[in-house]
């Protein structure tokens, strides 16, 4: 499946300071950011980004202070005027609009929510919310209208009256969010929206912003310095250093193929167990039976030991999978040749099947509560490996610091 | 050494002015007193005004104003000065005072404000313009005073123009440094909604700039009402007029009423004014 592209970012350059040719110059023969800075003054706020926004996603742009994210951001609407490079909206190049153009699109297609709220502190929350549609020339009656109706999707639609400084912080976040809501833009643009806000404020936030992207989706690009957030959020991440962009990804291909060091640091803090999911990290090297007359007990055995086996995973002819048999439950049958010497018989009590989906927080219990690997499911129930304990720990591991050299260690 | 011999004259800067003044006299005078008129007009219509109005209905707009703007105590304040001002034989010069204040504020505010918002917006002309601020602010007044004269020739009209000179940087400053006030991400905010340039001064900035412009209103009241004085020396009435009067026959009681009559007129603006402006 192609997505369509809504945003599409290519060679964009953002140079400050009084000499960008020269700058330039340096930069294509290899000088860094700092090298830069010394011999020119100038300094290098983005160089040679090139990326593509599909449409109804939250692409998430990261970085620390200083890696160009906000810049890149006020690019996108052209409040920071790019040095070089294009940038496109639904195949327009925003970069080559005059003034009128540039006007009417920030008016019809994004809006923008600030760090800093940025609400006018001579108008009411109403006021504020109606802010773009009183930009744009609707009329008073529409504009309130809309703007209740935005206030409303946040839940402040009591406090329209109220000026923005009675409002707590997450509150006047909400009205800021509102106003971004209220011109029904394409394209929504969070700038740290809400990393002034206090740690359960913010996950709140962010879990309103799912909300309302789940009821209408809306293409939103979400500048972070947090990496929880992001993952928690972003549909797809882009991960910035220096004013360039290192890494695109969703966020699962991110935290499981770091392109550098500098990716990698950034993982570091962060608990995979929230991201990863059991499909993931499951790897099929434990031993499989494949069920044919269900007479092949013996055999069974044979493999395990073979194989240096605890515990077998038996599927169908369709790999479906059916249970999970040990050395022991199978020499249980074979030492009473009376009863049927059916493979069946030998299933282990207690065994759930994770899917997946499921994320490594949800297994956990699971894994850890008995000896065997958890086998993991797909939607069609077929087995598609298992997580044993040891597993589970290594890729605990893999993010801690000393561990990061030998991240291949999982998958062998 | 021919470099620091100061005993004559090397640079006859005052023989060039002289000339300057001379020659725009002679040719020009007839465009400067075309320049008169809207001052002149603007002038005469507040006086007749605060003429034909009754004392009391000139001290109970005043109440009004005091009582909606700066509450009781201004209030009472300002009836009692009026009251005083009027026991002490001075009603009429006052009133011809606060025609000429209130006619050299609107035209400070008219010219002022769109002075400051343009030196709001840009870093060059707020160079450009800061000199001449403070050349006008420090200049003594008796400086341009004769060119005044030989230009505008003596009068009420000529005064105002003065005072117009003297009172016009305050206004200029304030509304300047009001608009640079405004939050940068205010701002940003505006434009990333699609607001013009005229939106964001209409909407963000000069709303968010407007208790400065009023403290700078505010200021040049009260600087047009320190020129008074000054005024009067060219022969512009008003309160000015006992003073000067009283400096000249040595009657230091004719002085000192004239001189109370300004500090409480001047009192009483100030307080209506910063009333307003911390609405």
């Amino acid at each position: 499946m192609t997505e369509e592209v809504k945003v599409s970012v290519k060679n964009l350059f953002k140079i400050f300071g009084p000499h960008p040719k020269k700058a330039m110059g340096l930069l294509e023969q290899g000088l860094d950011k700092d090298a830069i800075f010394e011999k020119t003054e100038t300094t290098i706020g983005v160089q040679k980004a090139s990326f593509e926004i599909f449409k109804g996603e939250i692409f998430v742009i990261m970085g620390l202070s200083g890696s160009g994210k906000s810049t890149m951001v006020r690019m996108l609407n052209r409040l920071i005027e790019p040095t070089s490079g294009q940038v496109f909206i639904d195949g327009e190049d925003i970069i080559s609009m005059d003034n009128d153009q540039l006007v009417k699109m920030r008016r019809k297609k994004m809006s923008m929510v600030f760090q800093s709220f940025a609400l006018m502190p001579h108008m009411t929350v109403l006021q504020n919310a109606a802010f773009g549609l009183e930009m744009d020339g609707f009329d008073k009656k529409t504009r309130e209208e809309r703007a209740l109706q935005a206030l409303e999707q946040v839940g402040l639609e009591a406090w329209a009256a109220s000026m923005p400084d009675e409002l707590s912080g997450g509150m006047q976040q909400r009205v800021g969010l509102a106003r971004g809501l209220a011109v029904d833009p394409d394209i929504l643009l969070m700038d740290e929206a809400f990393s002034a806000l206090d740690p359960l404020i913010r996950t709140e936030m962010q879990d309103e912003l799912l909300k309302l992207q789940a009821k209408a989706k809306r293409t939103i690009v979400f500048i972070s310095h947090d990496l929880d957030e992001a993952m928690r959020i972003g549909d797809r991440i882009a991960i910035m250093e220096g004013g360039s962009v290192i890494q695109v990804g969703t966020p699962d291909e991110i935290l499981q193929n770091p392109a550098d060091d500098y990716v990698r640091a950034f993982f570091r803090g962060v608990d995979p167990t929230n991201i990863l999911t059991a499909g993931d990290i499951s790897v099929d090297t434990q031993v499989t039976i494949v069920i044919t007359d269900g007479k092949n007990s013996r055999a069974a055995l044979q493999r395990l030991i073979k194989n240096d086996r605890n515990f077998g995973y038996v599927v169908d002819t369709t790999r479906k999978f059916q249970g999970v048999v040990s050395t022991d439950s199978l020499r249980e049958i074979i030492d009473h040749p009376d009863q049927p010497q059916l493979i069946a018989n030998a299933y282990l009590d207690g065994i759930v099947p994770a899917h997946v989906n499921d994320s490594m927080q949800d297994i956990l219990p699971e894994v850890a509560s008995h000896p065997w690997p958890l086998p993991i499911l797909n939607d069609a129930d077929e087995y598609i490996g298992a997580v044993s304990k040891n597993l589970f720990l290594r890729t605990l591991q893999r993010n801690e610091p000393e561990e990061s050299e030998e991240p291949e260690e999982m998958t062998t | 050494m021919r470099i620091f011999n100061f005993d004559e004259q090397l640079i006859p800067l005052d023989e060039w002015v002289q000339t300057a003044v001379d020659w725009l006299v002679v040719n020009y005078r007839e465009f400067f007193q075309v320049l008169k008129i809207p001052v002149e007009i603007s002038l005469e219509g507040l006086e007749w005004l605060f003429g034909v109005l009754p004392p009391f209905v000139v001290i109970l707009l005043f109440a009004i104003a005091a009582w909606r703007y700066a509450g009781k105590r201004v209030t009472v304040f300002t009836v009692l000065s009026f009251l005083l001002v009027g026991y002490l034989g001075l009603w009429e010069d006052t009133m011809t005072t606060l025609a000429m204040v209130i006619c050299s504020v609107v035209f400070c505010a008219v010219v002022g404000i769109p002075l400051g918002i343009m030196a709001g917006r840009s870093d060059r002309f707020e160079m450009f313009l800061r000199p001449f601020l403070d050349a006008m602010q420090t200049t003594p007044a008796f400086v341009y005073l004769i060119p005044v004269v030989m230009l505008f020739s003596i009068g009420t009209v000529s005064g105002i123009l003065a005072t117009i000179v003297f009172a016009l940087p305050p206004i200029i400053r304030l509304t300047n440094l009001g608009l640079r006030q405004v939050h940068p991400e205010l701002v940003e905010a505006a434009v990333a909604f699609g607001a013009t340039p005229w939106q964001v001064l209409r909407k963000v900035q000069f709303p968010l700039a407007m208790p400065s412009v009023m403290a700078g209103l505010n200021q040049t009241i009260m600087m047009a009402l320190s020129m008074v004085v000054i005024a009067a020396l060219i022969g512009a009435g008003g309160l000015g007029n006992p003073v000067v009067q009283g400096l000249n026959t040595l009657e230091i009681g004719l002085a000192t009423i004239g001189g109370l009559s300004i500090v409480l007129l001047a009192m009483v603006l100030d307080r209506i004014t910063q009333g307003i402006a911390q609405k």
